[in-house]
């Protein structure tokens, strides 16, 4: 088992290995109970072009990092996707979450897949597609999860663009049976 | 249904959708060849409810009773996920009392989950009588929860900050008399499902998932424990009062000094944890500190910092079935600006894939429920068989596995 480094060694290592493309860090430390004992949360924003080499990177640190979910927003011109990984499980008050965001230019949506590095990544692919509209590059299982089939095309629940599910909601008390 | 090309010694059977959890019902596409599976298909998303849409129109309180609906189970673990998330963007410190509380709640929760699983599993391969014997002991889990939240299931006890109902001195006796009852009860149920003959039969070496599958597919919960994975929120990173308690990773070596990832080491972890959770809620009742139990008692206050809040944060729990995360965005506004919810069975869904590989189809139902998940919908199977398609129903499916259990007595 490889050493265990300190959050801010974590951090210093992704930076080391991709400068600039590693945006804002932040380490957050929350506390529990009576001990106090900490938690910790690395949160880190890093460029769409180096995102499947940091994946890697993180694979160094822990052979099989843990891969909760990934969140998924809309911020206007851009879709900000966050991959909620987790390290170093297995051994009391040691594990790290680690959140990663990448930025998603509207105009081109894309990202890579991880499922060749973490198979069990798949479904939160296929849901982060149909949700937000966007291409996951080399995703193994291109179909729809959560939607059903005879969900109209091109409208993306997660949007909140013209795209978004607006136009189909409708407001019980404004309906008339 | 989807056309796949099948040899000509194997057919398809899709069964489905079933109710596994949350949002979650799934469509089984088997292939089959004879009696055995070849390959698995999993489809998802018969009934998703637009939850998390829902919730980005609510101001975090009213989420709080949104985040209950979703799991008539993990009532407690979802809007108390929800909450630790806000708490962290927010910067909310919760009382320590608090803290002691909330691990009781959780811990009656597990045990409260854990039995009716156990009950669940025992009427999958035949056995009704245990499934009155455990669902008669998980009444008491539910008078207790009754008597400490002043509801059975979905229990209203979660505020961001604490909890909203105090467990006074008087209370103890009647807390204390339940777990007795349970500790009374637990050499019964362990013999029942580790020592009976038919129970081994069924269970061992049936449905494994190996603990490099365990890693790589992200399973959770008592699922990857019972492969060999030690990874447990409440001791990974101990939230609430967990990092005070005395306790350790439950893996079937434990027991049985090996780990084998079939259906009996998942029995033996859920089994063990019942037992954890008995012993958890008494180191609580012995050490809990004196001291308010919530950090703002004032809602409109409480709101009123909410709406001045700003960030992201996450929420990690341990819930009966693995983790529940949840991811919150607040931009200073009323309503969260994103709030993605994470149930442990979406990530003990792939892991289904190997696990039901090569085994018989009577195997389906204890295999499927073997990692907990919600089995309430799975009222419509068809079987297609060369073309020509006919109807498996749940009750049918349950008959062949209750068959098999009589074969094997034979």
């Amino acid at each position: 088992m490889t050493k265990q480094l300190t959050p801010e060694e974590i951090v210093k290592s992704f930076k080391d290995e991709f400068k600039i493309k590693i945006k804002d860090t932040r380490i957050e430390k929350h506390i529990a109970g009576t001990k106090k004992n900490e938690l910790i949360h690395i949160w880190m924003s890093v460029d769409r072009s180096v995102f499947k080499n940091v994946v890697k990177h993180l694979m160094t640190l822990e052979k099989y990092p843990h891969l909760a979910v990934t969140s998924g927003y809309d911020m206007g011109k851009t879709i900000e996707l966050v991959y909620h990984f987790s390290i170093y499980f297995g051994v009391r008050y040691r594990e790290i979450s680690l959140n990663i965001t990448v930025e998603l230019p509207k105009s081109n949506p894309t990202i890579e897949t991880i499922t060749d590095l973490i198979p069990g990544a798949l479904i939160t692919e296929q849901e982060k597609q149909e949700m937000l509209g966007i291409k996951v590059k080399g995703i193994p299982k291109d179909e729809r999860v959560f939607l059903s089939d005879d969900f109209p095309k091109g409208v993306y629940p997660w949007r909140k663009d013209e795209t978004g599910p607006e136009k189909m909601v409708r407001n019980l008390h404004e309906v008339k049976k | 249904m989807k056309a796949k090309t099948t040899s000509k010694t194997t057919y398809q059977i899709p069964i489905g959708p079933i109710h596994p959890a949350l949002k979650e019902p799934v469509m089984f596409e088997f292939e089959i060849d004879g009696e055995k599976i070849v390959d698995v298909d999993v489809t998802l998303g018969q009934v998703h409810r637009t939850i998390e849409w829902t919730g980005m129109r609510r101001n975090p309180i009213q989420i709080l009773y949104l985040a209950e609906r979703i799991c008539g189970i993990c009532s407690y673990c979802h809007p108390m996920a929800f909450a630790l998330a806000v708490e962290r963007v927010a910067g909310i410190e919760v009382p320590e009392r608090a803290d002691y509380l909330r691990v009781i709640h959780a811990e009656l929760e597990r045990i409260c989950s854990h039995i009716l699983w156990a009950g669940v599993a025992a009427h999958e391969i035949g056995f009704d009588s245990v499934l009155f014997f455990t669902w008669q002991i998980r009444e008491k889990a539910l008078d207790l929860t009754e008597y400490l939240t002043g509801n059975r299931v979905t229990k209203a006890i979660t505020m961001i900050g604490g909890v909203r109902r105090d467990i006074t001195k008087d209370m103890y006796p009647m807390i204390h008399e339940t777990m007795n009852y349970f500790k009374d009860n637990f050499e019964k149920l362990r013999h029942i499902y580790l020592d009976d003959k038919t129970f081994k039969m069924r269970s061992q070496g049936c449905g494994i998932l190996t603990k490099e599958d365990a890693l790589k597919l992200c399973a959770c919960g008592p699922t990857t424990r019972a492969s060999g994975v030690k990874k447990d929120v409440r001791l990974d990173q101990p939230y609430f009062a967990f990092g005070d308690l005395d306790f350790d990773y439950v893996t079937p070596d434990v027991l049985t000094g090996e780990v084998n990832g079939d259906v009996y080491d998942r029995i033996i972890v859920r089994l063990l944890e019942v037992k954890q959770s008995i012993d958890l809620i008494e180191q609580c009742l012995d050490k809990i500190p004196a001291g308010d139990i919530v950090s703002e008692p004032k809602i409109p206050k409480l709101l009123a910092t909410l709406k001045k809040a700003k960030g992201e944060g996450i929420g990690r729990m341990e819930a009966p079935r693995g983790e529940v995360f949840h991811y919150v965005k607040l931009t200073e506004q009323e309503a969260p600006y994103s709030w993605k919810v994470r149930a442990p069975t979406y990530n003990n869904i792939l892991p289904w894939i190997p696990m039901l590989r090569g085994e018989q189809i009577a195997d389906i139902p204890i295999v499927a429920a073997s990692t907990d998940p919600c089995m309430s919908c799975t009222n419509r199977v068809a079987v297609v068989d060369n073309g020509k398609k006919y109807a498996l129903n749940k009750e049918e499916l349950h008959r062949m596995s209750v068959e098999k259990t009589r074969r094997l007595m034979a």
